[in-house]
């Protein structure tokens, strides 16, 4: 008998912290498995965020750097200029990525710094209790927008694939979503070409990944993921937004 | 034929596996682990195709798959 899945070596055993039904685990692992594919194993640095994945040091069987909130793409870039033969990525959610940490993010990006950023997008703050972030969809309850969200009182979501995209830096920038097993298999394929982008030297490459939260949504895991599938993917469209060829 | 193996210390029910599973084989079971999560099962390990979805859609890599 062969082997058709097992856990991937660029994964620790270490029990996973995050809430049953949470799509962060399928990131990780997504991350972990292209990390073993492209042979990156001993020279690859990975930034982990403040917020959900804050532990995702203990996860990632590589050397790992905690930075402030938000400012991962910064800590990333640092890494990279040092240390140009290291492959560098930085893991991030959406309250770290598009609020506290939207400056560095943007300029990473414009400077077109030859990292990889996984960006987690969830709509909501999950580690801190379901506050509202910059990317909760409008109507969307949260803790702090009980009655859903008002773009008039809390202004509008923010797209970040689209933002980044209009910018000249980055080279790679695709959206996915992990509601099912054929979207995580695409979403496996899109970090892929993100990862390759920056082995070959080509520019700022950028994934992000819809994600469900059934704990901070109120939801179950089935129902979560419906969410990601009808409500969040209306919203935001899967796709590539920006590829550099050359 | 096809195997899977659940690690059902790591299993936290979610049951995104049980979603998954195009021949509809799994079930979360009545049978709890030591963290006191209600673990999934196999209901006939002979039907499986080895797709590996159920392994795909586990966030906690609870299932290996062989064929």
């Amino acid at each position: 008998m062969a082997v058709v899945f097992e856990k991937t070596k660029m994964l620790t055993d270490a029990p996973l912290h995050y809430c049953p039904g949470c799509t962060h685990g399928i990131a990780h692992r997504l991350v972990a498995e292209v990390l073993e594919e492209i042979g990156a194993e001993g020279h690859v640095v990975g930034v982990a965020p403040v917020g959900c994945a804050v532990f995702a040091y203990n996860y990632f069987n590589c050397d790992m750097q905690e930075a402030a909130h938000g400012r991962a793409p910064a800590v990333a870039t640092g890494i990279k200029r040092v240390t140009p033969q290291n492959i560098v990525f930085a893991y991030q959610g959406d309250g770290d990525l598009a609020s506290i940490g939207m400056a560095e993010i943007v300029h990473a990006a414009a400077r077109g710094e030859k990292i990889t950023v996984i960006f987690i997008n969830n709509t909501i703050y999950g580690m801190t209790g379901g506050q509202m972030a910059p990317t909760t969809l409008i109507g969307e309850k949260a803790t702090t927008c009980i009655y859903g969200r008002d773009a008039e009182k809390n202004g509008n979501p923010i797209k970040m694939c689209e933002l980044l995209a209009t910018l000249t830096g980055p080279s790679y920038i695709e959206r996915v979503a992990l509601y099912d097993a054929a979207h995580v298999r695409m979403a496996k394929k899109a970090i892929k070409k993100a990862f390759t982008h920056q082995v070959e030297n080509r520019g700022f490459s950028f994934i992000e990944i819809l994600s469900s939260c059934p704990t901070n949504w109120g939801m179950t895991p089935e129902q979560a993921l419906a969410f990601v599938k009808t409500d969040m993917q209306n919203f935001y469209p899967l796709g590539v937004f920006k590829e550099v060829t050359e | 034929m096809a195997k899977i193996t659940i690690k059902k210390e790591s299993c936290k029910g979610c049951g995104l596996c049980v979603l998954s599973c195009p021949k509809k084989l799994l079930q979360i079971s009545g049978t709890s682990n030591k963290n006191g999560y209600f673990v999934v099962e196999i209901t006939d390990m002979k039907a499986c195709i080895g797709c590996a979805s159920c392994a795909m859609m586990c966030p906690d890599c609870v299932i290996s798959v062989e064929k």
